[in-house]
């Protein structure tokens, strides 16, 4: 039943998890510090050697009877979440090493079983390979979100987000029970030879889609009400983790399973698609205008940029997911620089997350403001950073097959957005200094100073990107 | 026949035990009747050839379900003569609930005497061929092998979860170490010292 390209196909998801049980076994050695930051730093090596093991991939395998599938697709977005994961949990160490006394072991252990279920949402064939991969990263997530547990935001942070959570993989699995009641198979590709663009067919996959945003969370109902406490909760480095690498699997399981299992109901999926991706643009601009807290505000920009990806996929061609993917991959830098500098933000050893306090950085620390002025110029959308380039493809694809309104409220409310990232610079830049900063740790600086030059000298060199993700985007139709 | 008795012998029993349940004052009772139902209803699934389930009610509710009850039963100070106050009130709602559930059960029995075809009742593979156990042990580690693995790794963060999440380490508890016990030696734990009179030990 096994041969050896099989095996090769799910050794990176095996390589994390075997890693994971490993350095569990490393971490409940012994409860000194050094454990800690040991164990995260192997952590960090087995993250690079899953990718190494992702990259190093060839053609497209499909295992267990029809569950799990390797192709170009699953290969991109898996190395761009594994980016995420990694970069993530470097950043991290910083934080943990000044506030927590130290890192616990169990931190980076959780990280990679989220990881090892991040690649199994990615590459999921199959109703019930999805939702076990869903529930592998969601579960670790919920605990990462009450790290802190002597801290009650904390505890409150992952029990909302718990209870948030329980409440859509109910809502998925109801949708995906009826989905298999109508097509008679759990299997995406038997699933898009059943479903017929008619009668009872249709609810369901209008329901099952419905239910698959939900805990791609980016639906305003479950924002609203979870992430608005809970992301100015959690620790800020579980904060820089979630930003990323989860809404990057989220959005990579979303466009399987329309494409691959919806192909024919396109046009029904297409306006839950654009509902949601104007709902979440909308929410992302305006809720964020008001926000004091940089936490906070990242939380809502979030939300808005899932949305512009969404423009993506609205359009079901192999354009518009080539525009998702570059998209993520993008946000993906964006996202981490921006967190590198907010996780830096300590004064007399305490870490400062009101915008205001950010006045005159660029007099006090002008490095530091130009790289965060980069970064939100190109979150922004502002040419010639990348940011705009992310945009310009998805609009791109939304125009090429005629959803015009679409991309004239995506472009106008990217308008509005740009209001509250300019307000940043314009602190920084406009306003009068307060006193500085504790110096920037290396790591942190690496990493922003890294995204900052990536974003603003993407535009001389975008090709590489941009044909590896269409060569992903091809390979789903 | 000798069937037929046993079939009679564990639904009076399971059907009495759970009346017990809910009639008996001390919940301890209660729980272990509990447990006595489960016992007879794993009888009758094994009657049924149903043997695997019969296996996992005992393992898992009685061996583990149950225990976990009769800890939390036991440990939190519930006053249950309290909690049987309102017994009455409840009646009317817990009837029509129940009448309820009787409906639907004489319905799905009703259809399958008058349809049978409706409701498959054959296994498959035929029992003869396979007993149930070997049949869910082959579709489960072959074909959802992947998913059987997963689910493991599911419950390995749960456990992870809630130990990081309610575990604390005191540092000033003396915690017992066997080793350092044993190893123990004459010289390092007795001294001889020579006492001078009127002085006293330091």
């Amino acid at each position: 039943m096994f041969d050896q390209a099989h095996l090769l196909a799910i050794l990176p998801e095996i390589t994390l998890a075997v890693g994971a049980m490993a350095l569990l076994m490393v971490g409940v050695g012994g409860r000194d510090e050094e454990r800690g930051e040991l164990v995260l730093w192997l952590a960090v090596a087995v993250l690079v050697l899953a990718g190494i093991f992702v990259a190093t991939g060839e053609g497209t395998v499909t295992l267990f009877t029809g569950s799990f599938i390797v192709d170009p697709y699953a290969r991109m977005l898996k190395l761009l979440a594994l980016v995420g994961a990694t970069v993530a949990l470097i950043m991290s160490l910083t934080y943990w090493r000044d506030t927590d006394g130290g890192v616990k072991f169990e931190y980076p252990v959780l990280l990679l079983f989220a990881a090892t279920g991040m690649l199994m949402m990615i590459s999921a064939y199959d109703l019930i390979a999805l939702y076990v991969g869903l529930e592998l990263q969601s579960l670790a997530l919920y605990v990462v979100a009450a790290f802190k547990r002597d801290s009650a935001r904390s505890s409150e942070a992952g029990l909302k987000y718990f209870v948030l959570g329980a409440l859509s993989s109910g809502m998925l699995l109801y949708g995906a029970s009826l989905v298999y009641g109508f097509t008679g198979s759990t299997e995406f590709a038997q699933i898009a030879g059943a479903v017929q663009p008619s009668g009872a067919n249709l609810g369901s996959s209008v329901w099952c889609s419905c239910s698959q945003a939900s805990p791609s969370r980016f639906p305003p109902c479950r924002s609203i009400c979870g992430r608005r406490t809970s992301m100015r909760a959690r620790p800020t480095p579980v904060a820089a983790f979630f930003a990323a690498a989860p809404k990057i699997a989220a959005m990579a399981l979303l466009v399987r399973v329309v494409i691959s299992a919806f192909p024919a109901v396109t046009t029904e999926w297409q306006q839950i698609v654009i509902f949601l991706a104007i709902a979440s643009m909308a929410l992302g601009s305006f809720a964020a205008i008001g926000q004091r807290n940089i936490k906070r505000l990242m939380a809502y920009s979030s939300i808005g940029h899932m949305g512009y990806a969404l423009v993506g996929l609205a359009p079901g061609t192999a354009e518009g997911v080539q525009g998702v993917i570059v998209y993520l991959a993008i946000y993906l830098v964006m996202t981490s620089g921006t967190f590198a500098f907010i996780l830096s933000l300590r004064r007399d050893g305490k870490m400062v997350e009101e915008i205001s306090q950010l006045s005159g950085l660029s007099r006090t620390s002008p490095l530091m403001a130009l790289m965060l002025a980069i970064l939100l110029f190109s979150l922004a959308g502002i040419p010639p950073l990348a940011g705009f380039f992310a945009k310009f493809y998805v609009f791109l694809a939304a125009i090429e097959s005629g959803l015009y309104a679409l991309a004239v409220i995506g472009v106008l409310l990217s308008v509005v957005g740009a209001f509250y990232y300019l307000r940043i610079v314009k602190i920084m830049y406009f306003d009068e200094p307060v006193e500085s900063f504790e110096p920037m740790p290396r790591i942190l600086a690496a990493v922003l100073g890294t995204s900052g030059v990536l974003i603003l000298f993407f535009f001389i060199y975008p090709a590489p990107l941009v044909a590896a993700a269409g060569v992903a985007a091809k390979s789903l139709f | 026949m000798l069937s037929a008795l046993f079939f009679y012998l564990f639904a009076t029993m399971c059907v009495g035990a759970g009346v017990m349940v809910i009639a008996a004052k001390n919940p301890v009772h209660a729980v272990l009747y509990l447990i006595f139902a489960f016992f007879n209803a794993a009888g009758l699934f094994v009657l049924l050839g149903a043997e695997f389930i019969a296996m996992i009610l005992v393992v898992v509710y009685v061996g583990a379900v149950m225990v976990l009850f009769l800890f939390v039963v036991m440990m939190l100070d519930v006053n249950f003569a309290e909690l049987r106050a309102g017994f009455l009130k409840y009646l009317p709602v817990g009837a029509i609930v129940g009448i309820l559930l009787l409906v639907e059960l004489v319905f799905v029995v009703g259809a399958w005497l008058t349809a049978p075809d409706l409701i498959r009742d054959a296994p498959t593979p035929p029992a003869s061929e396979m007993s149930n156990t070997q049949a869910l042990g082959e579709l489960l580690y072959t074909r959802y092998v992947y998913l059987f693995e997963a689910a493991g790794l599911i419950l390995l963060v749960a456990m992870i979860g809630a130990i990081v999440l309610t575990l604390h380490h005191k540092r000033d508890v003396r915690r017992q170490s066997v080793a350092a016990q044993v190893g123990r030696t004459r010289e390092t734990a007795i001294e001889v010292v020579q006492v001078e009179t009127g002085k006293g030990l330091k």
